[in-house]
C-alpha cells in the first residue's frame, strides 16, 4: 500500500467515525429528559470520543498526504474542501470544550460530512504545483483562511439551531420559508454528490467538438449526459445522448448539466424524505433541538465569530496580500475571489456591528451567521465553478 | 452652564446617561430601564448631545453605526455586481473601442450595457472610491465620537456606586450579609487570585480586569484609517512605480523609473514536469492535464551605471548582482522588485539569406538580417551587396501600393532590398516576405533565397516599487492587534457593596462572554457567601415567551 493509499483509507475511516459519532450526538439528545441528565452525559462523551478518533484519522490523511505530495495537500478544489471540512470538526471539538453541548455536535458534524462528500467529488489524484503556486505562503495564506472560515462555519451552525428551535413552522411565514431553503440546499449538495457517484459509476464519458467564446474550434468531454450542448456543438462519441438545448458560447454547458442534473436528484430526494415523512425537513429536526439553550446558541455563534474573524482577516486578507505582492507585483487586484473574501469580511463586519451597537440577538443575529457561511460557500463553490479568475486551479 | 448636576453633587456634562460619580440614572429614560445600557458607560457622546449647525449634523450623520453598516452593506453590494464580468483588467483588450466590442461580441446585450453603466472597471469608478472614502469618515468620526467620552468615564470610576445603577446591572443579586466585614476581605483575595485589580473603600468593592480590551475596537480602527491613507498616498508621484519591461534573450536594457539601473536577460527557462520523472504520484494528474508547468524563470545580470557617466552611455556598467527571477521570487533592490510575469516563446531574432542566381541557382554568398537592428547594407561574397531599402517587421499587406507593418514586432518580417551584384550593377529590386518574393520593377536576375531563422524567448517582466507598503503593513498589524484585543479579552467588572440597611449587593457588567463572567462571579460567591445574583435579561426573555405564549 503506498502512501497516497493509506491517506486515501484514514480519510474514508474519519468519514465513517463522523457518521457514527452523529448517530452518538443524536442519542444524548434524543435520550436526555432534561438538559443535564446522566445520559445525555454518557451518549455526548462516546460523541465526542468518536469525534476525536474521525479527527486524529483525518488530520492523518492530511499529513500523509502533505508527506507524499511534498506540499500541503490545499492546492486543489478537492484537497481545500476537505481541509475545510475537517477543520469545521475541529473547531466543533474546541468550542465542544468549552460549551458541552451535544446539539452542535448534532448538526456541525452532518455539515463536515456534506462538505467532504462534496469535496470527493472533484479530482483526488495529487498534482504538482505550477509556479504561481510554489511558494510557502501557500501553506500558510491557505490553511489560516480556512481556519478562520471554518469556525465562522460554527457560528452558522449555532445560528441553524437556533432558527429550527425558534422559528414558528405552524405559521407560513418568510422565517419558515427561508429556514427551509436552507434545509432545502443543503439536500442539494447531496444530489450533486448523488448524481456525481450514479455517473461516474456508470463510467459515463461523452465527448463534444463546439467553438468558443473568440471563435475558436475545442473538445470537451462531459461525464454527466449532455442535458445543454456547448455552442455549435457536435458529438464526437457514438451514443452520446443528444443535448436538449445549444447555449451561446459564454456559458460551460458541461457544467450547466452537471449543475442541473444536481439539482434534479437533489428535488428528487427531497420530494423523497417529504413524501414519506409527510413534513417539511425543518419539522423533522425540530424536535432534536427542543432542550436546545438557546441563549447558550445565541453566545456560541456571536463567539465564533469573534473567534473566527480575526483568523479569517489574517489569513484571507493579510497573508493574502502578502502573498499577492510576492506572486503577483501587487497585494491586491481585485480578482473575483480577493473581492468575494472582502466581502465576506465586510459582511462579518456589519454583523458585528449590528450586533454589538444595534443590539441584534437572537433570531436576527442567528440569520446573519447562516447567511455568513452561505456567501463562505458561494465563494468556495460558485467562485472557483462559475466567476473565471487567478484563483480557478481547479 | 449646560451641565447637569447629579443627586450625589457631581457635575456631568450635558447628554450625560449615568452619572460618571455615582451611576444613578440622569435621564427619564434610562430611569424607566429594567436593565442599564451600559455601551459608553453613559456618558455624554458629542452626536448625542449637538444638532444645531451644519457641522453638528455632518458629524451626527458620520458618527451613526446606522450609516457606518449601511455604507459597508452598498460596498459590499457593489464589490458583488463588479464580480458578475470580468473587469476591464482581466480584458484582452487595450482600446476603449476594443474594450467596448470585446463587451458586446462575448457577453451580447448584458455585456454591452455592463460596459456602458461603466460596471466593467467598478472599482476604478468615481462614484466606488467615494464610497470608501466616507467609510474612511465614519471610520474616524465614529470612533472620536466614543473613544474620547468612554476613555474619561472609564478612567474615573467610583468604587460604590447608587444602588439604581446595581440593580439595573444584568447580573445583580441582593441578600443577607452572613459573613460580615470578611465577607468583602474574602471576595477581594478570590478576586485578586482571578486576576482582578481590585479597590476596596468604605464598604464598597470593585474589581475590575481587562479593561484595555475596551480599546480593541479603536485600535483596530485606527489601523484600517491608517490603511486607506496608505492606499490614497500612492496617488502622489514618487509613490508609487507600476511599469512593463519585455526583455529579449541577450539584450541589456535600462529599467524604466529606475536611477541608472540596467538588466540583461541571460536566458528565460520555461519547465514542465516530465511525467517518466515525475514519481508516480503526479503520474495520473499530469494524464489527465496535460503538460503543467513547474518553472517560469528569467536569469538576469543587474547593472547599475556609474554616477559620472552621461545618459544613455551604457559603457562601463557596473555588475550589481546575478540573479534568476522566479514567479513567487522577484528580483529586490532598492526598494524596487522585478516580477517575472509573462513570457513570448520562439520570438525571430535574425533572418539568414543566401543570394542566388534564380536561373543557375548559383549563390554568390550568404547574409543574416538581424530583425531587431537590421543594417543598411550587408555586403554579400566577394562584390555584391544587398541594400536594405524598407523593413517591416509585422508586415501586414499592403496599402495604396506600400506595405503596411501591424507592430514593431517582428512576428511575420518583410524587407524591401536592391540587390547589386558584378552581373545587375544598377540593382534589381525585390520585396521578400516569408514564403513570398515579389519583383515590383520587373523580372530579375537574382533573389535572396531563405535559409534559415534564429529565434530566442522573450521575457515579460514588471517592475514596481511601493513606498506606501510599510504604511500599509502598520495600518494591517495594528488592525490585526486591535481586533485580537477587541476579540479575543473581555472587560469585567464586578461591583460588591454594603448596602445602607445592613446588607450585601452584588453585580456585575463584561463586554461580552457572560458565560464566563458568571463562572468567576459563582467562584468569588461561594467563598465569600455573597448573596445569590440572577441573570435579568434571562429572566427577561423568559417573561416575554410566558407573555407571548399567553397571547397567541
Amino acid at each position: 500500500m503506498t502512501l497516497v493509499d493509506i491517506s486515501g483509507n484514514l480519510l474514508f475511516f474519519a468519514f465513517v467515525c463522523y457518521l457514527v459519532a452523529t448517530l452518538l450526538f443524536g442519542g444524548a439528545v434524543k435520550g436526555s429528559k432534561t438538559e443535564e441528565s446522566a445520559s445525555e452525559k454518557r451518549w455526548g462523551k462516546l460523541g465526542i470520543t468518536v469525534t476525536i478518533l474521525g479527527f486524529i484519522s483525518n488530520l492523518g490523511y492530511f499529513v500523509t498526504r502533505w508527506i507524499a505530495a511534498g506540499h500541503a495537500p490545499v492546492s486543489n478544489l478537492f484537497e481545500f474542501t476537505t481541509a475545510f471540512g475537517m477543520m469545521i470538526v475541529g473547531a466543533f471539538i474546541l468550542i465542544y470544550f468549552i460549551y458541552k453541548t451535544p446539539f452542535l455536535g448534532l448538526f456541525a458534524l452532518p455539515v463536515a460530512i456534506i462538505i467532504i462528500a462534496y469535496a470527493s467529488m472533484f479530482p483526488r489524484e495529487l498534482n504538482p504545483l505550477i509556479p504561481a503556486l510554489k511558494s510557502y505562503w501557500l501553506t500558510v495564506h491557505v490553511i489560516t483562511a480556512a481556519l478562520g472560515e471554518s469556525i465562522l462555519a460554527i457560528s452558522a451552525v449555532a445560528g441553524l439551531i437556533y432558527l429550527l428551535k425558534h422559528v414558528d413552522i405552524t405559521k407560513r411565514t418568510k422565517q419558515r420559508f427561508w429556514l427551509e431553503a436552507v434545509m432545502f440546499t443543503l439536500v442539494l449538495v447531496l444530489g450533486f454528490v448523488a448524481s456525481s457517484t450514479t455517473f461516474s459509476f456508470m463510467d459515463y464519458e461523452a465527448s463534444f467538438s463546439y467553438v468558443d467564446k473568440e471563435e475558436k474550434p475545442q473538445e470537451i468531454t462531459y461525464d454527466t449526459p449532455a442535458l445543454f450542448g456547448m455552442n455549435q456543438y457536435e458529438a464526437l462519441s457514438p451514443n452520446a445522448m443528444v443535448p436538449l438545448a445549444e447555449m451561446p458560447p459564454i456559458v460551460n454547458a458541461k457544467k450547466l448539466s452537471t449543475v442541473t442534473w444536481a439539482l434534479i436528484f437533489g428535488t428528487v430526494l427531497y420530494g423523497l424524505i417529504r413524501l414519506i415523512s409527510r413534513k417539511s425537513i425543518s419539522a423533522l429536526l425540530q424536535p432534536l433541538v427542543k432542550k436546545a439553550n438557546s441563549t447558550l446558541m445565541d453566545e456560541i455563534g456571536y463567539r465564533a465569530v469573534l473567534i473566527g474573524f480575526p483568523v479569517f482577516t489574517l489569513g484571507a486578507l493579510i497573508f493574502a496580500m502578502i502573498w499577492a505582492q510576492e506572486a503577483w507585483s501587487r497585494f491586491w487586484g481585485w480578482d473575483p475571489k480577493e473581492v468575494w473574501a472582502l466581502i465576506t469580511w465586510l459582511f462579518y463586519a456589519a454583523f458585528l456591528h449590528l450586533r454589538l451597537s444595534r443590539g441584534w440577538h437572537g433570531e436576527k443575529s442567528a440569520w446573519l451567521a447562516v447567511i455568513g457561511f452561505i456567501i463562505i460557500m458561494f465563494n468556495l463553490i460558485a467562485v472557483n465553478l462559475i466567476i473565471a479568475g487567478l484563483h480557478s486551479y481547479a | 452652564m449646560d451641565n447637569i448636576i447629579c443627586v450625589c453633587g457631581h457635575e456631568n456634562p450635558k447628554g450625560t446617561i449615568l452619572c460618571g460619580n455615582c451611576g444613578r440614572p440622569l435621564t427619564d429614560e434610562a430611569e424607566k430601564q429594567k436593565l442599564l445600557d451600559m455601551r459608553y458607560e453613559g456618558s455624554a457622546r458629542r452626536s448625542q448631545t449637538y444638532n444645531k449647525s451644519m457641522i453638528d449634523k455632518v458629524w451626527n450623520f458620520f458618527s451613526s453605526v446606522k450609516i457606518g453598516v449601511s455604507l459597508i452593506v452598498i460596498i459590499l453590494v457593489a464589490a458583488a455586481i463588479g464580480t458578475i464580468l470580468p473587469q476591464v483588467l482581466y480584458v484582452p483588450a487595450t482600446t476603449e473601442t476594443d474594450i467596448a466590442a470585446y463587451y458586446e461580441r462575448v457577453y451580447g446585450t448584458f455585456g454591452e450595457i455592463y460596459y456602458k453603466l461603466g460596471l466593467s472597471d467598478l472599482y476604478g469608478s468615481w462614484w466606488f472610491q467615494t464610497l470608501i472614502g466616507m467609510l474612511g469618515i465614519s471610520l474616524i468620526v465614529a470612533s472620536l465620537d466614543r473613544v474620547i467620552p468612554l476613555y474619561k468615564s472609564l478612567k474615573k470610576q467610583r468604587t460604590r456606586r447608587h444602588e439604581s445603577f446595581m440593580k439595573r446591572q444584568r447580573l445583580f443579586g441582593k441578600g443577607q450579609n452572613t459573613l460580615g466585614d470578611s465577607s468583602l476581605l474574602k471576595s477581594e483575595e478570590k478576586l485578586k487570585e482571578l486576576r482582578y485589580n481590585v479597590k476596596v473603600e468604605n464598604g464598597a468593592l470593585l474589581a475590575e480586569k481587562g479593561r484595555f480590551s475596551r480599546w480593541g475596537p479603536y485600535v483596530n480602527h485606527a489601523g484600517l484609517i491608517i490603511f486607506l491613507f496608505g492606499v490614497m498616498l500612492r496617488a502622489l508621484p514618487g509613490f508609487y512605480v507600476d511599469e512593463t519591461l519585455w526583455i529579449r534573450e541577450g539584450e541589456t536594457r535600462a529599467i524604466p523609473e529606475t536611477p541608472g539601473f540596467y538588466l540583461e536577460s541571460k536566458e528565460f527557462i520555461l519547465e514542465t514536469y516530465d511525467k517518466s520523472q515525475a514519481d508516480e504520484v503526479f503520474g495520473e494528474a499530469i494524464e489527465r492535464v496535460g503538460t503543467i508547468a513547474s518553472n517560469y524563470q528569467t536569469d538576469v545580470i543587474l547593472y547599475q551605471k556609474p554616477e559620472d557617466a552621461l545618459p544613455g552611455d551604457t559603457k562601463n556598467l557596473k555588475q550589481i548582482k546575478e540573479e534568476s527571477i522566479q514567479v513567487n521570487k522577484p528580483l529586490k533592490f532598492e526598494g524596487f522588485a522585478v516580477y517575472q510575469m509573462d513570457f513570448r516563446l520562439d520570438e525571430l531574432r535574425s533572418m539568414q539569406f543566401s543570394l542566388i542566381n534564380k536561373e543557375t541557382e548559383e549563390p554568390l554568398g550568404d547574409l543574416s538580417i538581424d530583425l531587431v537592428n537590421p543594417e543598411k547594407t550587408y555586403k554579400v561574397g566577394e562584390d555584391s551587396t544587398v541594400e536594405l531599402l524598407g523593413y517591416y517587421p509585422d508586415f501586414s499587406g499592403f496599402e495604396d501600393g506600400e506595405p503596411q507593418t501591424k507592430s514593431p514586432l517582428p512576428n511575420n518580417p518583410a524587407f524591401l532590398v536592391k540587390m547589386i551584384t558584378p552581373q545587375t550593377p544598377k540593382g534589381e529590386t525585390s520585396f521578400v516576405a516569408i514564403k513570398q518574393t515579389l519583383e515590383p520593377l520587373g523580372e530579375n536576375e537574382y533573389k535572396l533565397a531563405f535559409q534559415n531563422v534564429e529565434t530566442r524567448d522573450v521575457s515579460g517582466l514588471t517592475i514596481r516599487k511601493d513606498k506606501t507598503l510599510w504604511i500599509l503593513a502598520l495600518g494591517g498589524l495594528l488592525f490585526m492587534i486591535g481586533v485580537v484585543q477587541g476579540a479575543y479579552f473581555n472587560h469585567r467588572r464586578i461591583w460588591i457593596h454594603e448596602t445602607t440597611d445592613g446588607q450585601l449587593a452584588v453585580a456585575a457588567h463584561t463586554n461580552k462572554n457572560w458565560f464566563a463572567l458568571k463562572k468567576e462571579l459563582d467562584q468569588v460567591s461561594e467563598i465569600a457567601q455573597l448573596p445569590a445574583y440572577e441573570d435579568q435579561q434571562e429572566l427577561e426573555t423568559e417573561v416575554d415567551k410566558k407573555d407571548g405564549e399567553k397571547s397567541s
